[in-house]
């Protein structure tokens, strides 16, 4: 929508905003950036809250600190590879990462459905404490809470998470520049159509594994190899485009991607292109995107390849001289179309 | 991957593109009938590599953007049912009716769920047997044949809480009834080739013949569009108006028989309202006589007036909604989503594209479907001009 100037009335708003909140809010993108512009950011004026990042930073007696929160209501919330407790570990950590923070204490909050399992409660607690020991993370609170049956479903969980941003290295010391190079740490779409599947018994022959996972070990080796990362996101909702899309935003550049460099796995893509996906959109949980000077290109991918997690990170595309079209891609043919910002939810298409 | 990345190939694909406009005397216009091939047009940027010798023109292949406001409306006012579960596809959620689509139906208190096929809707009608399941049947040839196997199974399991909420449309009549407009000028057609993947190419013969246009049965991937392109071009020069197929990998000339039988058995072809174009003779389907039980237009089981959220009865709840939004109606009179569907004008010629009217606040269907021409040009074509360096201009987004 143009900027300074609006009409009126603005028709198509209205006809698509009966104010109610409608579930795009909380898909990522465009909708959760226009419910945070209307709700939060115009009543909460706190100089941490305006950076709109991951997690917010605050100094104590000296220490930088992260502090982030998240909430997870997946459904299933067992799905192939992970639950819901090691997203809510792996979510918030990913987070505090993300603005290069080392996690070190996280809260957790159940919110139980009357009738839950017991044994899929201890099944999903199981997998808080796993991931929380595997990055040595303390839970250091916590809170239950029951609700009537049919009120809700099955389980909510919120953790809470601070980190400690020293050693932070050589991270977001270098200004974003003209031919800065984006990499994508692995295959991109793999959570979103993995979820997708596990909910529709029967779309897909094989199970498609989520790539929900912690991203502590890529940001020690960025660390550890002091790269000058400019910028880096995790690619949840709204998958990589919603990250371009807020970077081109936020420090006022364009972003221009190659579509045959972008990793999908097979099965992912199989499912996207059954659906009319783009997997660009498709939210992840253990994949980020940052930004580095074409000279630190080969040593951030030596060092992001040297993890797990990260092994088969790839170069994607380049910062460009700004122009009208926040991001672009170029397409399989060789020609470049531009890169739409998600906008809510995904919908598959008829036939 | 196999069977997509060969069909993307680029060097292929940039040879054929050459060929094409080396072998143009003149320009043609082609209109490709379905919304799947015009995404794929868009989004690889063939249309624009072609435009100086070749206009494209997109047709009404788009079934969420065809699926009349009336229908919208009547599946909204099942949704507001006390026990009645609206099931529908999960494209048709954001489509506006006359006044509100039916996600915001959904938030505002209204039972409805999303599947990716009418058999999932009779599989829930056999385990929510105390509901009304009515499914929103809407789309081409290509999801015909579902609908009436889903009907089938309704017959086979005695189901008495299945209805359908029949919206589906004909390809081939909305060719013949574009083709017979005054201003019409398209010189060839690619046809859509999954509905010729169950109806064959009979159909396009005989509209070949009778208009003296080539049609070119063509497929979705790059190179799929650039032989049927081609193959259209072929024939446009040598003046032969004649059906080439050129998705034989996938399309029999006679089609899917199993298909077409069951197709057969519970419709019959009937005139059908088309959002944009108005009523198409012989545009649609209706249930056959014996199987009339299933209509949920005419179901009495169905008819309930007591809404579920306020006591309002649904009329009354349409009209507290549209006093809401008098405004917007004024405004959605001038979308031109019909000169769109038709071929007359390019999504960006309208008024209110990429303005008012965007895939989040859509004012006509095209914008919200994914295989919407508005939506293909939004996404993918929007900013193409202004793809050339131009820091002067601020990002409007």
């Amino acid at each position: 929508m143009s900027g300074g100037e609006k009409s009126l009335y603005c028709p198509a708003s209205q006809l698509t905003h009966p104010d109610l909140i409608s579930l795009t809010v909380g898909e990522g993108a465009k909708g959760s950036r226009d419910f945070l512009d209307r709700f939060i950011f115009s009543r909460f004026k706190g100089s941490s809250l305006a950076e709109r990042l991951d997690a917010g930073s605050i100094t104590c007696d000296s220490t930088q600190l992260a502090f982030t929160t998240d909430s997870f209501v997946v459904d299933p919330y067992f799905f192939p590879g992970g639950d819901i407790g090691k997203l809510a570990v792996c979510g918030t950590l990913n987070d505090l990462c993300m603005v290069g923070a080392l996690p070190r204490w996280i809260s957790l909050s159940l919110i139980l459905e009357e009738g839950f399992a017991c044994s899929h409660l201890a099944i999903i607690l199981d997998s808080v404490c796993h991931w929380s020991e595997r990055a040595t993370v303390e839970v250091v609170c916590g809170d239950t809470k029951v609700i009537p049956k049919g009120k809700m479903d099955g389980i909510f969980i919120n953790t809470s998470g601070i980190g400690v941003r020293s050693p932070i290295g050589n991270l977001f010391t270098e200004p974003i520049a003209e031919g800065d190079v984006i990499i994508v740490s692995g295959p991109i779409g793999s959570h979103g159509m993995a979820v997708m599947a596990a909910r529709t018994p029967g779309l897909v022959e094989n199970p498609i594994e989520s790539d929900c996972g912690l991203l502590l070990p890529v940001l020690r080796a960025l660390i550890e190899n002091d790269i000058p990362v400019k910028a880096m996101r995790d690619a949840t909702r709204g998958g990589v485009a919603a990250v371009l899309h807020e970077w081109a935003r936020q420090f006022g550049i364009s972003l221009s991607i190659e579509e045959p460099h972008i990793p999908v796995r097979d099965d992912v893509r199989g499912l996207t292109e059954l659906l009319g996906l783009d997997p660009l959109f498709v939210a992840n949980e253990g994949t980020m995107v940052l930004i580095v000077s074409d000279k630190d290109r080969e040593t951030t991918l030596a060092a992001m390849q040297s993890v797990p997690i990260s092994q088969q990170a790839v170069v994607i595309g380049k910062v460009v001289s700004r122009r009208h079209v926040p991001v672009s891609m170029i397409r399989g043919i060789g020609r470049e179309v531009a890169v739409h910002e998600p906008t809510g939810a995904l919908l598959p298409r008829i036939c | 991957m196999k069977y997509l990345d060969e069909f993307r190939d680029r060097q292929k694909c940039q040879f054929l593109l050459e060929r094409i406009l080396a072998n143009c005397s003149r320009k043609w216009t082609i209109m490709e009938v379905c919304g799947g091939q015009t995404h794929g047009l868009l989004k690889f940027g063939i249309e624009e590599a072609l435009r100086d010798r070749i206009e494209m023109i997109h047709g009404p292949g788009c079934p969420v953007c065809v699926t009349s406001t009336t229908a919208i409306d009547r599946a909204i006012e099942f949704a507001f049912q006390t026990d009645t579960l609206l099931v529908c596809f999960g494209d048709m959620l954001r489509v506006p009716g006359s006044s509100i689509s039916l996600a915001q139906a959904k938030t505002l208190g209204a039972h409805v769920m999303t599947v990716y096929s009418p058999l999932d809707a009779v599989k829930i009608a056999l385990k929510e047997s105390n509901k009304k399941i009515v499914f929103m049947a809407v789309g081409f040839e290509t999801t015909v044949p579902a609908t009436a196997v889903a009907i089938l199974q309704a017959v086979k399991h005695q189901l008495a809480n299945f209805f359908v909420l029949l919206s589906h449309v004909r390809v081939a009549p909305a060719m013949e009834y574009i083709l017979q407009q005054g201003d019409c000028r398209i010189d060839g057609f690619l046809a859509a080739g999954h509905v010729c993947t169950i109806m064959g190419t009979q159909e396009c013969t005989e509209l070949s013949e009778r208009y003296q246009v080539p049609i070119a049965v063509t497929g979705f991937e790059p190179l799929d569009l650039l032989v049927g392109i081609e193959q259209c071009v072929m024939l446009l020069e040598k003046r032969k108006s004649a059906v080439s197929n050129s998705y034989s990998r996938v399309v029999l000339d006679s089609g899917n028989e199993r298909a077409k039988e069951c197709m057969r058995e519970v419709f019959e072809v009937s005139d059908q309202d088309w959002r944009g174009l108005g009523l198409v003779p012989r545009g649609g389907y209706r249930l056959r006589e014996k199987y009339e039980s299933f209509n949920a237009d005419s179901a009495t089981a169905i008819h309930d007036a007591s809404c579920r959220i306020t006591g309002l009865d649904s009329k009354a709840m349409q009209q507290k909604l549209s006093d809401r939004m008098t405004v917007v109606q004024k405004d959605a009179i001038n979308c031109r989503s019909g000169d769109v569907l038709m071929g007359r004008i390019k999504p960006q010629a309208c008024p209110h594209f990429g303005k008012e009217c965007t895939p989040q606040t859509p004012c006509g269907a095209p914008m919200v479907s994914s295989e919407g021409a508005c939506a293909a040009y939004f996404q993918y074509a929007r900013h193409e001009s202004d793809l050339a360096l131009d820091p002067e201009k601020e990002s409007k987004l």
